[in-house]
């Protein structure tokens, strides 16, 4: 069975708070549900399948009730930040077998204002806990080899923050909209070794929804048609320290997965949206999918080839978590919802893709250099 | 790092046991499955690769080489410097490099095992050679 063209977007919905100390974070959730309802034109009954990931208060049980759902189909996937990639793709599988016709998909939280919920014990903690590895040094780790074996630059990296603040400027909710340029990124300061505090995304309060549904349900609706034409998804962790290689991730799996269901090939993708919690996450990711070979990822981003407009390849033209917004420190949601303006056509202006009828919304969740996840969805405009 | 910070001690279980004890002993213990003959890290008692049970402990050298690391510039206990070290035997742990000058860290240096003392087991450290 394929999910090919059986699952349609028919609702997103970006909350535009960066800073919500006044909410709570199932608020923010019941919020979000409610743009994403109001974008589709559907109603809370209408919504037969719920979707939420780590960042939901009290997980799916307590998130169905709290929301007053009533589903017959439900997923509490936690892959860190691409979950909503995955969920996006467990949706589409539940639309495709008849599981639900209607699935909400939610994501909310404040790190910005309280603290992040705590992590479970896992088998590996006494051998890699006390040693201190943040998503800043990890993703450090992964560019500082990357630049030993393709001699990578920082001027190279920087070129991804230039281009996602050439996007953000349009983005009147995004964090940071001022413009920057590769000096900017190189002047400030070293974070973590060799990533720059510009290589890194904001850290906002806030989230982000969308709803899956059926083709006959879409075409019953307003908005324009966005559907699922592929999906891949796939892990990778150090497992057990064999052959360790941190210049690839999990990517290289799940892009060849979701093109071949597609049938289509990173040369017809039109605009794309990648989890850009770093500079050096974005390099990879376009390696790992196929849009340039492994190792020339740092000769492809330079000189404004993602910038919309003017490069191959418009990326992220909300601003993406560089600097616009990384609700809950995940974020692959706001990659799926600026996938569909541009399929819709809703994108900003100044950075709206000329007739974009084929996105990819690609993300890696958990910790690059460690272990982590990785989602690959494509998406064609009807 | 310095020998001010205070590290976590290790929660340990029936599968790690005998690992944190070698470490008070000042040795570095890994898993070898005797069904396919790869060595891994951090213990299990099935063997990531093959998934036999058959896997017994073995000490290591200590000793390895950088296969990468990022200088952490500010944290509540200083400045530190993460990396992984591939050991003569094969695999590739997570560590800290510590009693070095971090600005001198590079990819393919020679380092060697040190523990540091915690309120339980001791924990493996690295340092250049």
């Amino acid at each position: 069975m394929t999910i090919k063209g059986k699952a349609y977007i028919a609702g997103i919905f970006e909350h535009p708070t960066r800073h919500a100390p006044d909410k709570s974070t199932a608020q923010l959730h019941a919020e979000i549900a409610h743009g994403a309802l109001a974008d589709a034109g559907l109603t809370k009954a209408d919504i037969d399948g719920y979707f939420c990931a780590g960042d939901a208060p009290g997980g799916v049980m307590a998130m169905v009730d709290y929301l007053g759902l009533k589903v017959r189909h439900f997923d509490s996937t936690d892959t860190g930040g691409c979950s909503y990639l995955v969920h996006l793709g467990h949706a589409a599988e539940a639309i495709a077998a008849g599981k639900c016709s209607i699935a909400l998909v939610t994501l909310a939280g404040k790190p910005r204002t309280g603290a992040m919920p705590p992590r479970a014990t896992s088998a590996e903690v006494d051998f890699e806990a006390a040693y201190g590895g943040t998503t800043h040094n990890v993703y450090g780790m992964c560019a500082m080899r990357h630049m030993h074996e393709f001699g990578t630059t920082s001027e190279q990296l920087a070129w991804i923050k230039v281009a996602a603040s050439h996007h953000a400027q349009y983005n009147p909710h995004a964090m940071l909209p001022e413009i920057v340029t590769v000096e900017d990124v190189l002047n400030s300061p070293m974070i973590a070794d060799p990533l720059h505090r510009m290589d890194c995304c904001v850290v906002t309060d806030g989230g982000g929804g969308f709803i899956v549904t059926t083709e006959a349900i879409a075409k019953s609706l307003k908005k324009p048609l966005v559907r699922m034409i592929g999906h891949g998804e796939a892990m990778k962790g150090p497992r057990g320290g064999h052959a360790l290689d941190l210049t690839y991730s999990a990517g290289v799996w799940s892009g060849p997965t979701a093109f071949e269901e597609a049938g289509v090939a990173p040369k017809d993708i039109k605009y794309a949206s990648i989890y850009d919690s770093f500079t050096i996450t974005v390099l990879m990711q376009l390696e790992d999918l196929g849009f340039c070979k492994k190792g020339e990822g740092g000769k492809f981003v330079a000189d404004g080839n993602l910038i919309s407009g003017v490069g191959k390849l418009p990326f992220n033209t909300d601003g993406g978590g560089l600097c616009s917004n990384h609700p809950v420190n995940r974020g692959g949601m706001t990659k799926i919802l600026e996938a569909v303006r541009q399929l819709r056509g809703e994108a900003h202006p100044k950075v709206q893709v000329p007739n974009c009828d084929l996105a990819i919304a690609h993300g890696t969740g958990g910790l690059l250099g460690i272990r982590h996840a990785a989602s690959t969805c494509i998406l064609e405009r009807v | 790092m310095d020998n001010a910070v205070k590290y976590p001690k290790p929660i340990t279980n029936p599968e790690t046991a005998h690992f944190w004890e070698q470490t008070a002993k000042g040795k570095l213990m890994i898993k070898r499955c005797t069904a396919c003959g790869e060595a891994h890290y951090f213990p299990r008692s099935i063997c990531p690769f093959c998934f036999s049970d058959k896997t017994v402990w073995e000490e290591s050298s200590g000793e390895g080489e950088i296969y990468t690391f990022s200088r952490m510039r500010k944290s509540a206990a200083g400045p530190y410097a993460i990396g992984y070290v591939t050991l003569k035997e094969g695999p590739s742990l997570l560590t800290n490099f510590v009693d070095c000058d971090m600005e001198k860290l590079r990819i393919g240096q020679k380092v060697k095992v040190v523990f540091k003392a915690t309120d339980g087991a001791p924990l493996p450290f690295f340092t250049p050679v």
